[in-house]
């Protein structure tokens, strides 16, 4: 029998350190299908394949540009001292993920305004022409095209990776110590992103590949998931402590639910008949996906938090 | 160089809170939150129990997360006696720095910025010691430089058996409990 | 699982809890902004035990309090009470005013009204129970330094039935005990030289929890000389953890234990002979009297092993005759309470440790002539309290015998009552008998510095400025080394408080008894009172302590070994109460078991509250906010409690308690229940106090009276545990 308490009782850390709400997840989860869509556009521009591929390769970024501010903004409701925001880009600090982040999401900016420029809506380009002519200068070299691609694939990369690194960086929390985490952040990711297109895409043949593109991201998100528990399972106590929050503890319920169950498996088996044509293709499925990343990410904070390495937690 | 460190006795600790209290009225810690607090761990099934109070705050980590994480430098190493501080009026209240630490001993001010423990070094710099240490009625805290092999917390880690905390996040902690 | 809304919710509550205490929010590392720094040296008041304390103001403000260096009773260390002592200036439940009732006594309905006219009013019903009653019906219960001018004021008006909770709610029974035995008290400062002790048995006394300042010091100085520590509690309490020898005994057994413990050092011989010989009186009845209780006898009284018992009485033995059997201090537990005390003080004695090192040194003082006042009247009629020498050996006065004489009019009636700086209700058993009793009065004061539940019975509230803000008589105390200490203003009152000594000066003017206080104000009192003893009130403002020449303290220094009681010798067997039909030598008697599905109601300090004074004190309140009831691990399990959990308590009468959180644990028997004294309160002017917590006191509606001298055993209540549904 161990019997600890604490007479420490500060908001945010106690009984259970709660730092971060639900702005953060959101900022992650935005993140990581910022950078699914980056990377799946930034893969057709490269091919070259913008005009077959319309939706992901002009509108998906647009749609990122727009995602992308809402999670700054998350980020900053987020910060409890916000009118020295601006102290984040007066230093650079090599070891923070954070500072990392922060001047990644400035760059992310001019790499989602080139595509923006690639093909600049007819309604934006009346109003200013000036738009127009640059976008025809733009395209007028082919080379752009592609480099485009490549530097959104890897801007993408990085970003989905860091979403993860944020957290894993943390050594404190014994859940978000591992370095699976922003590939798990990656492919969800990638497998969010994958689903936009899939909903909102007008041509079915776009809808068919990127739902069959889907599955395979699914799929992908459940080895990763396996491995992210195998590896943990397979280390110290806390973190198998922390891996069992998720499996069978307070977490377990709406993980193995939502995540699993309603986030990946239902929906794969769905798509899985739509894009073999055994029903019709509906908004359900990659909604059902869309939302089981937003509440991996809630889980992955939350439980996270919870996750500690003083073990048993506190009796008050 | 000086490497500040606190060595507290548990077996002299009697988990009066003193320190809480004195750490409140000196550092204007706001109602509702602690920068120092009391933890007692027991074992064992009555009446044969063992009971460890510790007196616990920031370890000033000799390697510390909560320095690294920081996006504005905000959290730094002061340049006396590796003690970790927080610039106020650097800080974005991000909150990185709280989940990072392993002993939890961050709390968001009210004012908006990340505070904890400063092992009281405006005292510290006037030659006093911190004021928690300063208080305790059982005199079972010392503060003191450990790269000063004639200073008390020095002699006191080589002459009693001690612990530090949650050794294995790997932060190297400063405070050190006698046992 | 709750992601979103908690978080902002407690910002909230956070901001707006920050922003209306007087602590939040300043700005710390402005190191550029010039603040200007000034130190007052003063003693606290948070609990009797008197520190000295130097008060730090910062641009005007109360920034801290901490030790006095030069206090030989703080060492420069004042306890988590004394350095919480801001926040009972900057209460904000604070009494302002003075107020009168509106409606009928309890109902807290007041109106604001002036000294003069609060005085004015309490000034002609004195006068007037005066001629109808005596001037005897008038009675001050009063605890603490503060009450020494209203005390004076009373004996000049005619009564001396005057009566602190500190006698027969606290230590009466141990001095009584220790006075029996040795012709002299433990008194306060405890004279127990723990600091030297190579062996200390705690019996119930919780230091560490108790923060008697210099105790709690010296207990760690014992600890670090690694002396023999022996707890026998029922509750595995702080200092139980330091100890060596844990003793989980049955409530109430302590006696058992005590004559247990007396009869192996006596068969054994191995106590101290060259001692008891010299100084001991009737020890061969003593020894014939002590030869039945053998550990084994008491080992089902006590529940604790023969072995055990044996093996801790030889620890006592090897270190005697430094070994220091704790006289406790609040000892009104059982009824038997003097008695064993009186069984503590002898196995002291065998110990030899009286007037010895690591034993009990004789306390000295420093030589401060009293103020010169004209003589008290005569009174014809004895004090109220104790009608026939009921209680042959009460030495003071018993605030059970004022409540009981106001509430049957015998020996004579009680009319009016001055309650100053005690909150009855909290203090005194059975608060029934309280609230009856004020039902009788003609008058009923209440001074106080905040709201507290006796406050809300009273006619007429008086607001005293805190200890912090105010001059009170000095502190010459008995320790150690001789000394005297100051209390003075170190922070303006922030409202129409007043002093105790203006308040007792001016009410004695409008009862034409001005001549008794001579004196302008206070500080002519003290300077004078100073100045005689040829010392400097300059020295004694600017430091707070003067310092007496060091004297001897034990026999071996050269303190005369003699012993006041009529034989001149220890009184291991006592011919007064053996005269007076009580047992020569103290006997067990088992206390009343509890009934099947009751558990005992123990109760006991928290380290950071003082009684239940403190529970107002927002720095205070922020270390703990309300108490919990500690209940055995198993038997929550029965129950299906765990820690955190609410419940109420029940009293075998029937009486239900708030709301309690359950911590469950391993600490404590099976058979008791313990929560920490004080809170509770059901005063609504306590703001911010009102309701957490429960009162032990509202629970202990049974006492038991110790038939030496009146005290009222209170650990004799049941209570079941009620389940919210
Ligand atoms: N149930 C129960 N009863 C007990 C005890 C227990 O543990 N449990 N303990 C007993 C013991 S050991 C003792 S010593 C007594 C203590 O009994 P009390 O001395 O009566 O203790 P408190 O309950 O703190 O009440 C003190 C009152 O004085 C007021 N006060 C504080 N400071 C000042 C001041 O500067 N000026 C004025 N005018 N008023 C002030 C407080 O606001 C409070 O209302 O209680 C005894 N009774
Ligand atoms: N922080 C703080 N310190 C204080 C005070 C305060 O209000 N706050 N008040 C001061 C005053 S005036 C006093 S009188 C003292 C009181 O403090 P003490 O004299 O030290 O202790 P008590 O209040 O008598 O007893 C409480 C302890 O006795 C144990 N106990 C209960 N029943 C029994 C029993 O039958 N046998 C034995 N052996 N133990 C038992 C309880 O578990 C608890 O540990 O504290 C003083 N110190
Ligand atoms: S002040 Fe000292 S004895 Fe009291 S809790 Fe703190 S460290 Fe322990
Ligand atoms: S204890 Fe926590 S806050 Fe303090 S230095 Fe270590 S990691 Fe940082
Ligand atoms: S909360 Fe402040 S100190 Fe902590 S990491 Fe963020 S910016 Fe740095
Ligand atoms: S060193 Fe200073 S800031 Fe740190 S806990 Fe002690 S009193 Fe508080
Ligand atoms: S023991 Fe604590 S509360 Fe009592 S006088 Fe000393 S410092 Fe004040
Ligand atoms: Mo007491």
């Amino acid at each position: 029998m161990i019997e600890l308490t604490t007479t420490r009782h500060n908001e945010l850390i106690d009984p259970i350190v709660h730092v971060w709400g639900w702005e953060i997840p959101i900022y992650l989860f935005i993140g990581g299908w910022v950078a699914g869509m980056m990377i799946l556009s930034g893969y057709f521009f490269m091919k070259g394949r913008g005009k077959e591929y319309h939706c992901v390769c002009y509108r998906i970024p647009l749609l990122a540009l727009g995602l992308i501010t809402l999670g700054m903004l998350a980020l900053f409701l987020d910060l409890e001292h916000k009118f020295y925001v601006w102290r984040l880009y007066t230093t650079f600090a090599v070891k923070s993920p954070m500072s990392w982040g922060a001047w990644l999401l400035l760059l992310l900016y001019p790499t989602l305004f080139i595509i923006f420029l690639l093909q600049v809506p007819d309604w934006i380009s009346t109003r200013w022409p000036i738009l127009h002519s640059w976008s025809q200068k733009l395209r007028s070299v082919k080379a752009i095209t592609k480099i485009v691609g490549m530097v959104n694939i890897v801007m993408g990369i990085i970003l989905g990776t860091y979403t993860g690194i944020l957290l894993s960086a943390l050594g404190a929390r014994p859940l978000w110590n591992s370095a699976i985490l922003c590939i798990l952040f990656l492919v969800s990711g990638l497998s969010t992103a994958a689903a936009m297109v899939h909903m909102i895409a007008k041509e079915r043949a776009e809808r068919e590949l990127l739902a069959r593109a889907d599955n395979l991201f699914l799929f992908m998100e459940l080895l990763v998931l396996a491995l992210f528990f195998i590896g943990l399972l397979s280390s110290t106590n806390v973190q198998i402590q922390s891996a069992m929050l998720l499996l069978n503890g307070p977490y377990a319920a709406v993980f193995w639910v939502f995540v699993v169950l309603l986030g990946i498996v239902v929906p794969l088996f769905i798509q899985n008949l739509a894009v073999n044509h055994k029903i019709i293709h509906t908004p359900v499925s990659p909604i059902m996906v869309i939302i089981g990343g937003l509440i991996l990410r809630f889980i992955i904070v939350s439980a996270g938090q919870f996750s500690h390495y003083a073990n048993a937690h506190f009796i008050r | 160089m000086a490497r500040f460190a606190m060595v507290i006795d548990t077996v002299k600790c009697v988990g009066c809170m003193d320190c809480v209290v004195a750490c409140k009225t000196e550092n204007k810690v706001p109602e509702g939150f602690n920068r120092d607090w009391i933890t007692t761990d027991a074992k064992g099934k009555f009446p044969t129990v063992q009971m460890e109070i510790r007196s616990e705050r920031c370890n000033h980590c000799d390697n510390p997360p909560c320095v690294y994480c920081c996006p504005t430098k905000a959290s730094h190493v002061h340049d006396l006696g590796g003690v970790v501080l927080v610039h106020h009026h650097m800080c974005i209240g991000c909150k990185a720095c709280l989940a990072s630490c392993p002993y939890d001993a961050r709390f968001i001010h009210p004012d908006g910025y990340a505070d904890k423990c400063t092992f009281c070094i405006h005292r510290v710099e006037k030659g006093l010691d911190p004021a928690c240490v300063a208080v305790c009625p059982t005199h079972c805290m010392y503060f003191g430089d450990l790269d000063d092999v004639e200073s008390q917390v020095s002699k006191l880690l080589l002459e009693r058996k001690n612990h530090a905390l949650i050794p294995e996040a790997g932060t190297r902690p400063e405070i050190y409990y006698l046992i | 699982m709750e992601f979103i809304s908690r978080r902002k919710f407690l910002k909230i509550g956070g901001a707006s809890l920050a922003a209306t205490t007087a602590i939040g929010n300043a700005k710390l590392f402005d190191s550029k902004r010039a603040t200007e720094l000034r130190q007052v040296p003063t003693f606290c008041d948070i609990c009797f035990w008197k520190c000295g304390a130097i008060a730090t103001i910062q641009d005007g403000k109360l920034w801290k309090v901490e030790g006095n260096p030069k206090d030989p009773l703080s060492r420069g260390r004042l306890c988590p009470r004394g350095s919480g002592g801001i926040g009972a200036h900057y209460d904000p439940d604070r009494l302002k005013t003075p107020l009168m009732r509106k409606s009928v006594r309890g109902e807290e309905e007041w109106v604001a009204v002036s000294w003069d006219e609060a005085l004015g009013f309490i000034a002609d019903k004195m006068k007037k129970i005066k001629a109808d009653y005596g001037p005897e019906a008038m009675a001050l219960f009063s605890h603490g330094i503060g009450g020494n001018f209203l005390k004076h004021m009373l004996k000049a008006y005619g009564s001396a039935n005057i009566a602190a909770p500190s006698f027969a709610q606290c230590r009466g029974p141990r001095d009584v005990g220790f006075k029996l035995t040795f012709g002299e008290d433990v008194s306060s400062p405890e004279r127990t030289d723990i600091r030297n002790a190579e062996c200390l048995v705690l019996i119930g006394s919780h230091l560490g929890e108790n923060m008697h300042n210099t105790q709690v010091q010296e207990f760690g100085d014992a600890i670090a000389q690694d002396a023999e520590i022996i707890v026998v509690d029922p509750r595995f309490s702080v200092a139980a953890s330091k100890a060596k020898y844990y003793l989980p005994i049955k409530p109430g057994a302590d006696l058992a234990l005590l004559l247990a413990w007396m009869n192996v050092l006596v068969t054994e011989n191995l106590y101290n002979q060259d001692y008891v010989t010299k100084y001991g009186f009737g020890f061969d009845h003593f020894v014939n009297e002590i030869l039945p209780f053998t550990p084994e006898w008491a080992y089902p009284e006590t529940g604790i092993e023969p072995d055990l018992i044996r093996q801790t009485a030889r620890v006592m033995a090897r270190h005697k005759p430094a070994t220091l059997i704790h006289p406790g201090r609040h000892v009104t537990w059982y009824g038997d309470d003097a008695q064993r005390s009186r069984a503590i003080a002898l196995l002291n004695a065998l110990m030899g440790n009286w007037g010895v090192k690591g034993g009990f040194y004789y306390p000295v003082s420093m030589d401060i002539p009293g103020y010169p006042y004209p003589e008290y009247p005569h009174s014809e009629r004895p004090k109220v309290d104790n009608p026939d020498n009921k209680y042959p050996f009460a030495h003071e006065t018993i605030t059970n015998g004022i409540r009981e004489a106001t509430l049957t009019g015998n020996p004579y009636p009680i009319k009016g009552w001055l309650v100053y700086a005690t909150n009855l209700m909290h203090a005194l058993p059975n608060e029934k008998e309280t609230i009856q009793a004020i039902q009788n009065l003609d008058l009923m004061v209440v001074i106080d510095v905040i709201p507290a539940e006796i406050a809300g019975w009273a006619d007429v509230v008086l607001p005293e400025s805190v200890y912090l803000e105010r001059y009170d008589d000095l502190n010459v105390e008995w320790f150690r080394e001789p000394f005297t200490a100051l209390r003075q203003p170190v922070i303006d009152p922030p409202h129409d408080q007043k002093p105790n000594w203006w308040i007792a000066k001016t009410l004695a003017e409008k009862l034409d008894l001005g001549h008794y206080f001579p004196w302008k104000d206070i500080e002519e009192y003290l300077s004078y009172r100073i100045n005689q003893a040829g010392l400097s009130y300059e020295q004694l403002k600017s430091e707070g302590i003067l310092l007496g020449e060091k004297q001897p303290i034990y026999f071996s220094e050269g303190v005369p070994d003699v012993f006041p009681t009529p034989s001149g010798k220890i009184e291991f067997y006592s011919l007064q109460l053996a005269q007076a039909g009580f047992d020569a030598v103290p006997k067990y008697t088992k206390p009343p078991q509890p009934p099947p599905g009751y558990f005992r109601l123990l109760y006991g300090r928290s380290p950071v509250h003082s009684f239940s004074r403190t529970q107002s004190n927002r720095i205070l309140m922020d270390m703990m906010d309300e108490n919990e009831v500690w209940i055995n691990q198993d038997v929550a399990g029965r129950y299906g409690l765990k820690s955190g959990d609410y419940i109420r308590l029940k009293n075998q009468d029937g009486v239900v308690s708030n709301r309690i959180k359950v911590k469950a644990t391993e600490r404590i028997r099976t058979d008791c229940v313990y929560m920490i004294h004080g809170f509770g309160h059901n005063s609504r002017m306590l703001k911010f106090a009102y309701e957490k917590g429960v009162s032990d006191a509202q629970l202990i509606t049974q006492y038991t009276v110790d038939p030496l001298m009146g005290g009222t055993a209170m650990n004799v209540n049941f209570v079941t545990l009620e389940l919210e549904a």
